[in-house]
C-alpha cells in the first residue's frame, strides 16, 4: 500500500493522512493509491502539513507497518527516548522498527 | 567572557522581529515552504525527522551561568525537557513548534545568544578549544580572535552565499583539542619573535570526503588575520564548485588545484586585501580581549584535594585537568552516563550545571565538541562539593576520552539525514565495557560513532569510528581504525566489510583484546595500531 505522511506545520509532529484527515498514529493510515503526490499538493497549500510524501507500506497483524525503517522510527518517535515514543508502555516497542 | 555591545544587541534583536514577521507570514500562507525553508535554515531551525529542531549557536563554547540557565529554561518551557550538545558546541532542542520558535530566539537574546548561521552555506559558529584561556601551554587565550571572527563573519555581506557551509577554529596550544586541523580553516595562533600571529591551515574537514587540512602559511601577524581570511575566503568563493554540493568544500577545491596554486592565489588576493584597509583596529581587538582577561584567582589557595573517599579520587584521576593558576583545577562534566545518550542534557541538569559555574568557576562553563561540559576555574578546595552534586544529578561519570566516552551523532533517531541509528550502538558499547577497571585497563580511546556519511560524529577521526550505513534498509555499520582529532591528526581506515549492530560490538571487543595483547610499555590504542598497522587487526576480527 501507499501512505502519505508529513509533519504538521504548526506543530512539527509527525503525522500521517487517514483518509478524511490527518492522525499522529501511522496504524490510522489510509492507503493513497495513485493520489499521494495530489493530496501531499492540496493539503500543503491548505497549510495543514509540510514536507509531505508518499511510502509504501504493508498492511500486517499490528497495522500498517511502513516499508523503511526510517519511516518506522518516524512512527514510533526516538527509540533511545520510549517515555517520549508513541508507544510509551510497550517495552518491545524498539523492535518494531528494527 | 565577551558581552555585547550596542550593535550586537540590536543586531540580534532585529533579526528576531524580522523572524517573527517571517513565521506569521508562513502560518497565514503569505509564504510557501520553498520561500521560508532558507529563511528559517538562516535562523538555525530545521524540520528534522519527528519536528522541527532548532540549534542554537555557543560561540567557542563559552557560556556565562546565566547563557545555560536560560538553555535549560527553553528546554523545559519550549521542548520536552532536554537538550542535545553537538560535536561542534552548539545546542540542539529537537521537539521545537514553529509558532514558538520566535519566542525561544527573543528569549535567547535576552543572554546575548542567538541561533543566526547555524545552518546554511556560510561561516558557522567558530569553535575552539574548550580549555582557552586556562591551559598553561597556550600562547595566549584564543577566544578574542574567535569572538573578532564571529564578529566578521556574521552576516558578512560577501560570504553569506558561499559554495557550501564553512567551518573554522581556534587553537592555540600544541594539544589540540579542538580537531582544528579537520575543520575548512583552522588557525593555530603562535609566536614568534615575539609577536602573536596564526598558522593558518586549509581545506580540512570530514564527511563524504575527509581530509587532514595542509598548512598553507606558517604565520601571520594577529593585525593582519582578518584580510589573510578574507582572501582565502574569496578564492573558495570564487572557485569553489557550486554545480555539486558534494563537491563544493573548499577541502575539494584545495584538492583539485593543489595547496600550491591555493596558497598562490590567497597570496596574490591577500597582497590586494592589505591594501584595502579592511583589518579591524588594533583597539577593537584590545577592546575584545579585554574581556577575555583573566578573572581575579585567589591567591594562596591549597593545593590538596582530599582523596579519601574512592568514587571522587577516581573521578579527580580521570576528569579534572591541571589550570594555569595554583590552587585552581579544570573540571570535566562528561555527558556519557553508560546508559544515557552522549550529549544529551535534562533540563535540570542544564540548570544545576549553571548553578555550579556560577558557584564554583568564576561564573563560566564550556562546552566541548566531543559533547562534554567543562567548568574552567574551579578551586581545588571546592571539587569535593561539586562532585557530590554531580553524583546527585547522574553527572559524575569518571569516562574522560576512555572508551565510553563515546562521541555519537544523533542518528536515525532523530536526522532526517541519517540511514542508521548511533545512540543504541553507542550505549551497547558502553555497557560492553562498562566495568570501570576494563576502561581504566584500556586507556585513552577515542571511539566516534556517525549514523551517516555526513560524518557530524566524527567518525574518521575515532581512533576507533564507526560508520552507520543501509543496507537495503538495514542498519550496518562500518568499523574504521586509527583516526585522530588531536595534534596528529589522521583519518581511520575501514577495517573491511561492515557488521550488524550486535556484530560491531563483538568486533571492537576482539580489537581491544588485540591491542593489549601487543601494547608495548606506555603505548595507547593509537599508538599501538601506528606501529602495528590495519592487518593484525583485521585478522582479529574477519579470522
Amino acid at each position: 500500500m501507499k501512505i502519505l505522511t508529513g509533519n504538521d506545520l504548526v506543530s512539527g509532529d509527525v503525522i500521517w493522512w487517514a483518509g478524511d484527515g490527518w492522525s499522529r498514529q501511522v496504524g490510522d493510515s489510509a492507503d493513497v493509491g495513485d493520489h499521494g503526490d495530489d493530496l501531499a499538493r492540496t493539503e500543503e497549500a491548505a497549510l495543514r502539513v509540510v514536507g509531505a510524501y508518499v511510502i509504501d507500506a504493508t498492511l500486517t497483524d499490528e497495522g500498517v507497518r511502513p516499508a523503511h525503517i526510517k519511516d518506522r522510527i518516524r512512527a514510533l518517535g526516538p527509540t533511545v527516548r520510549p517515555d517520549l515514543n508513541l508507544k510509551p508502555n510497550d517495552a518491545d516497542a524498539g523492535n518494531w522498527v528494527i | 567572557m565577551y558581552r555585547y555591545d550596542s550593535y550586537d544587541q540590536s543586531i540580534v534583536d532585529a533579526r528576531v522581529e524580522e523572524f517573527r514577521d517571517q513565521v506569521q507570514r508562513r502560518l497565514t500562507g503569505a509564504l510557501t515552504e520553498d520561500q521560508f525553508k532558507p529563511l528559517r535554515l538562516m535562523n538555525g531551525l530545521y524540520l528534522q525527522l519527528h519536528a522541527y529542531m532548532l540549534r542554537v549557536a555557543i560561540p567557542y563554547g563559552t557560556l556565562s551561568g546565566k547563557q545555560m540557565r536560560k538553555l535549560g529554561e527553553i528546554a523545559a518551557k519550549y521542548d520536552k525537557g532536554y537538550g542535545h550538545f553537538t560535536t561542534r558546541q552548539n545546542l540542539q532542542y529537537n521537539w521545537i513548534k514553529l509558532a514558538d520558535a520566535p519566542d525561544i530566539l527573543a528569549e535567547l537574546a535576552t543572554v546575548e545568544m542567538h541561533a543566526i548561521q547555524t545552518s546554511g552555506n556560510c561561516i558557522r559558529n567558530i569553535s575552539s578549544d574548550q580549555y582557552a584561556g586556562v591551559s598553561a601551554d597556550e600562547v595566549a587565550d584564543p577566544r578574542p580572535w574567535a569572538e573578532l571572527l564571529r564578529q566578521w563573519s556574521s552576516f558578512h555581506p560577501e560570504f553569506t552565499y558561499l559554495p557550501r557551509k564553512f567551518k573554522i577554529c581556534v587553537i592555540a596550544s600544541d594539544d589540540d583539542r579542538a580537531a582544528m586541523k579537520l575543520h575548512d580553516i583552522g588557525l593555530k595562533l603562535v609566536e614568534r619573535d615575539g609577536v602573536i600571529g596564526a598558522e593558518v591551515y586549509a581545506g580540512g574537514g570530514m564527511g563524504r570526503t575527509p581530509m587532514v587540512a595542509p598548512q598553507i602559511r606558517d604565520f601571520v601577524a594577529e593585525d593582519e588575520i582578518i584580510s589573510y581570511l578574507e582572501a582565502c575566503l574569496r578564492v573558495y568563493n570564487r572557485y569553489g564548485r557550486r554545480d555539486n554540493k558534494y563537491k563544493a568544500r573548499i577541502k575539494i577545491l584545495v584538492h583539485e588545484i593543489g595547496v600550491e596554486d591555493y596558497k598562490r592565489q590567497v597570496e596574490e588576493e591577500f597582497a590586494h586585501m592589505k591594501q584595502l584597509g579592511l583589518n579591524p583596529p588594533t583597539e577593537e581587538l584590545d577592546r575584545i580581549r579585554a574581556f577575555f582577561a583573566n578573572p581575579a584567582y585567589e591567591t594562596g589557595l591549597s593545593e590538596d584535594i582530599d582523596r579519601a573517599d574512592p568514587a571522587f579520587a577516581l573521578w579527580v584521576d580521570r576528569q579534572v585537568a591541571a589550570h594555569k593558576a595554583p590552587g585552581y583545577a579544570i573540571v570535566n562534566i562528561s555527558l556519557k552516563p553508560l546508559t544515557g545518550i552522549p550529549g544529551d542534557a535534562s533540563a535540570e541538569q542544564i540548570d544545576l550545571v549553571a548553578t555550579l559555574a556560577e558557584q564554583y568557576s568564576l561564573d563560566e562553563l564550556r562546552v566541548t565538541h566531543a559533547q562534554n561540559l567543562v567548568l574552567p576555574h574551579v578551586k581545588k578546595a571546592d571539587l569535593y562539593a561539586i562532585w557530590q552534586k554531580l553524583e546527585e544529578a547522574g553527572l559524575a561519570e569518571a569516562n574522560l576520552d576512555l572508551i565510553t566516552d563515546i562521541i555519537a551523532c544523533p542518528g536515525l533517531d532523530y536526522c532526517a539525514l541519517a540511514n542508521a541509528r548511533s545512540i543504541p550502538l553507542a550505549q551497547k558499547i558502553a555497557q560492553r565495557f562498562a566495568a570501570a577497571e576494563r576502561q581504566a585497563e584500556l586507556g585513552e580511546l577515542k571511539l566516534k560513532i556517525s549514523g551517516c556519511i555526513n560524518a557530524c560524529g566524527h567518525h574518521h577521526a575515532g581512533h576507533i569510528g564507526i560508520l552507520g550505513v543501509d543496507r537495503k534498509g538495514v542498519e550496518n555499520f562500518q568499523l574504521s581504525l586509527g583516526g585522530s582529532g588531536a595534534e596528529d591528526t589522521s583519518l581511520g581506515q575501514i577495517t573491511g566489510p561492515g557488521f550488524s549492530e550486535d556484530g560491531v560490538v563483538d568486533a571492537i571487543e576482539k580489537v581491544t583484546y588485540l591491542y593489549l595483547a601487543q601494547r608495548e610499555s606506555g603505548e595507547r590504542f593509537l599508538d599501538t595500531y601506528r606501529r602495528l598497522g590495519m592487518k593484525p587487526f583485521k585478522e582479529a576480527i574477519y579470522g
